[in-house]
């Protein structure tokens, strides 16, 4: 005989504990996602501040080989050598320097300190021949010193800046020369080798070109595709079949799609490599199926009286679905095609194939340029020795992140609005 | 004068018969009601008359059905022009999830009815007029036709029907979806509509059969058991299975 109070006493502990396990979970994945984002941010915030030197500069016509008697033009200024003024100035930052620790202060600097002297000049013309201040780019160890990323105590044979520049830098930075700012020149420079000078520029554009193509190429073929199979072919063995193959296609690994690009694309079609336009196209390959099951399950879920109503009303199998099915698919298709996007916008593996993980230091102005997209740049730099592009890897991810969650926003707003619209 | 005459009509879905030798003539300007319990293949006669059947992929109709003396049932139908001229009207309320302007208007647009905006003005007021819905809604024909009530939305679909002026309106249990005051006064636009449309109406409803209609055909397992006046049908049928179906007995 079952003890009745006793066995319902059972049931109400087990669904607590059921209720329990699920919270659990929830608590369990979002700290792993707090730690993830904890961590992102933590390294990657300071790559959106980059540390200046102000450094008097002496316009001396001497070292820029011009008659200091005579006002110079534009073109003499702008034809001018600007490395013995850069030389001679950060000479006079010690005055007891000898040849060597002038280089070592010279290597304080980002290597275009010739141009930022170059461009001061040229918009000030009136600094020739006199001594100015002029703020020059840090080197990015110095940039790290600054930050406090710089592991000062180690030995000074195992460190990249030796004592003289960081005693160079300490004074300087009492004297109140050394100066941060917001990094404009993450946003607006491509990829370099100096992590100083490293942007993004290059991959976003990349991207941000990728799945443009990416949504030219496949969403007019998705969606008639799937307009196709879900109105009008038969229901056979061969649609089955179809059917079938299309949701196998969405769990191919994608980086097999990247050799079907380099072996097609490239190697038959012989687009140009490294380019937007090849990593879009490769990518639709991959976001094509996840459009077409979307569509066909917006499709789907097009009550049949509509279809019905359309055709009693004496419209065409093809008015029916112009006119009615596929503009109430809509918001369910775009919203599938921006999450296919989000994916592709994510995808590494089939870039790195068709050759769009060269370094690549120019901003494309089109899809026929070449480009380095954001995950490839995040896995270049994350595989950059220097210090300065650790934080440069989580500040592209955090881009990329922004860029998606946005992506993913427009998904829902999309869906949103358009599903109230009429309901 | 029939309308539509029926001969040895025979439809299978798949492998199984859904209807049996059905022989029927519908009279012009009349409503001709179709009784008959559940699954006894009323609807499916009444989807053959526009060929509303061939959206069904396994469906397959044999016979011949003359509507105006032409046979529709032949491959060279154009199922266009016929649903132009053969309207439908569905169980359930399915006003497209647009305005009231567009939901009327489409018809007509489709068919290239209207010469001009104004046209196009004058018959959605007429076809609301007709279905009694004008004065309800003449003052947001902008708005969505999905936020009417139930019986509302069907009358609008009658207006919809009613736009292209078919010579025939199909209404498959127009009124179980309904409320007993909006099927008043849809029993009344039925009265009204046979003034110049042969109607053919499914009905659950025995008491709405012998309200609205002035010829009913009993249906049972396929077959089309009687088919006569509705005074007779009520009230002295020649088959005991309809006797039996009318007073209750079964189904």
């Amino acid at each position: 005989m079952i003890n009745r109070e006793e066995f319902l006493n059972k049931r109400y502990k087990a669904e607590k504990r059921f209720q329990m396990y699920g919270k659990t979970a929830i608590i369990l994945a979002l700290l792993f996602l707090a730690v993830f984002l904890f961590k992102i941010f933590s390294t990657g915030y300071t790559a959106f501040q980059k540390t200046w030197i102000i450094v008097p500069i002496n316009y001396d016509p001497e070292f820029m080989y011009l008659d200091a008697n005579q006002k110079p033009s534009m073109e003499d200024l702008q034809d001018s050598e600007y490395f013995d003024v850069g030389i001679e100035s950060f000479a006079a930052l010690d005055q007891n320097a000898n040849e060597d620790q002038i280089t070592d202060i010279k290597r304080m600097f980002a290597f275009i300190f010739e141009e930022e002297i170059k461009d001061h000049i040229l918009s000030n013309p009136d600094d020739f021949g006199k001594i100015v201040e002029v703020k020059l780019t840090a080197s990015d160890d110095l940039d790290q010193v600054f930050k406090g990323n710089y592991p000062r105590d180690l030995p000074e044979e195992r460190r990249r800046v030796n004592d003289y520049q960081l005693n160079i830098f300490d004074r300087l930075n009492s004297e109140g020369k050394v100066v941060s700012n917001f990094n404009f020149s993450f946003f607006t420079n491509a990829d370099s080798r100096e992590a100083e000078l490293a942007g993004i520029a290059s991959s976003f554009m990349g991207s941000l070109f990728s799945i443009l193509v990416c949504l030219a190429v496949s969403f007019p073929v998705a969606l008639l595709a799937a307009i196709y199979l879900e109105e009008f072919a038969p229901k056979n063995r061969l649609t089955d079949f179809i059917e079938v193959n299309i949701n196998n296609l969405a769990a191919v690994p994608s980086i097999v799609f990247g050799l079907l690009g380099l072996g097609v694309l490239l190697a038959v079609f012989g687009l140009p490599r490294s380019t937007p336009l090849v990593g879009g196209i490769t990518l639709s390959l991959m976001t094509l199926p996840t459009i077409i099951i979307a569509a066909r399950a917006s499709l789907k879920a097009v009550p049949p009286s509509i279809r019905e109503a359309a055709l009693a009303m004496g419209a065409s199998k093809m008015q029916t679905t112009l006119h009615h099915t596929v503009p109430l698919s809509l918001p369910g298709t775009l919203s599938g095609t921006i999450i296919g996007l989000a994916q592709a916008l994510g995808e590494t593996a089939p870039l790195i194939l068709i050759g769009m993980v060269a370094f690549v230091n120019t901003i494309p102005g089109s899809p026929m340029d070449p480009a380095a997209s954001l995950p490839v740049q995040i896995y270049i730099w994350a595989e950059s020795a220097e210090r300065g592009f650790v934080e440069k890897v989580s500040a592209c991810i955090m881009v990329l992140l922004i860029f998606l969650v946005l992506m993913n926003l427009a998904a829902q707003m999309i869906r949103h609005k358009f599903e109230k619209k009429w309901n | 004068m029939n309308k539509i005459e029926a001969k040895k009509v025979n439809v299978f879905y798949g492998d199984k018969q859904a209807l049996f030798d059905i022989n029927m003539d519908i009279p012009e300007r009349q409503v001709t009601a179709l009784i008959g319990p559940s699954g006894c293949g009323k609807s499916t006669f009444l989807r053959c008359l526009n060929r509303m059947n061939d959206v069904i992929e396994i469906c397959k109709v044999e016979g011949e059905i003359k509507i105006n003396d032409y046979d529709i049932n032949q491959k060279s139908t154009d199922v266009v022009r016929l649903r132009e001229k053969i309207g439908m009207v569905f169980q359930k309320p399915n006003p497209f999830p647009k305005t009231l302007y567009e939901n009327i208007s489409y018809g007509p647009e489709i068919h290239g009815m209207a010469q001009s905006k104004d046209e196009l003005d004058q018959i959605v007021e007429d076809s609301l007029k007709k279905a009694a819905l004008w004065n309800e809604v003449k003052d947001r024909l902008n708005e969505p036709g999905t936020g009417l009530s139930g019986g509302q939305q069907q009358r609008l679909c009658i207006a919809r029907a009613i736009s292209v002026k078919p010579e025939v309106i199909l209404m498959d249990e127009p009124c179980s979806a309904l409320d007993p005051i909006a099927t008043a006064q849809i029993e009344e636009l039925i009265d009204e509509l046979k003034k110049e449309h042969t109607i053919v109406i499914v009905t659950h409803s025995m008491s709405q059969a012998a309200r609205v209609s002035q010829q009913t055909g009993f249906f049972h397992l396929g077959k089309l058991i009687e088919v006569g006046s509705t005074d007779k049908i009520f009230k002295n049928p020649n088959q005991q299975q309809t006797q039996d179906y009318i007073t209750g007995r079964f189904g």
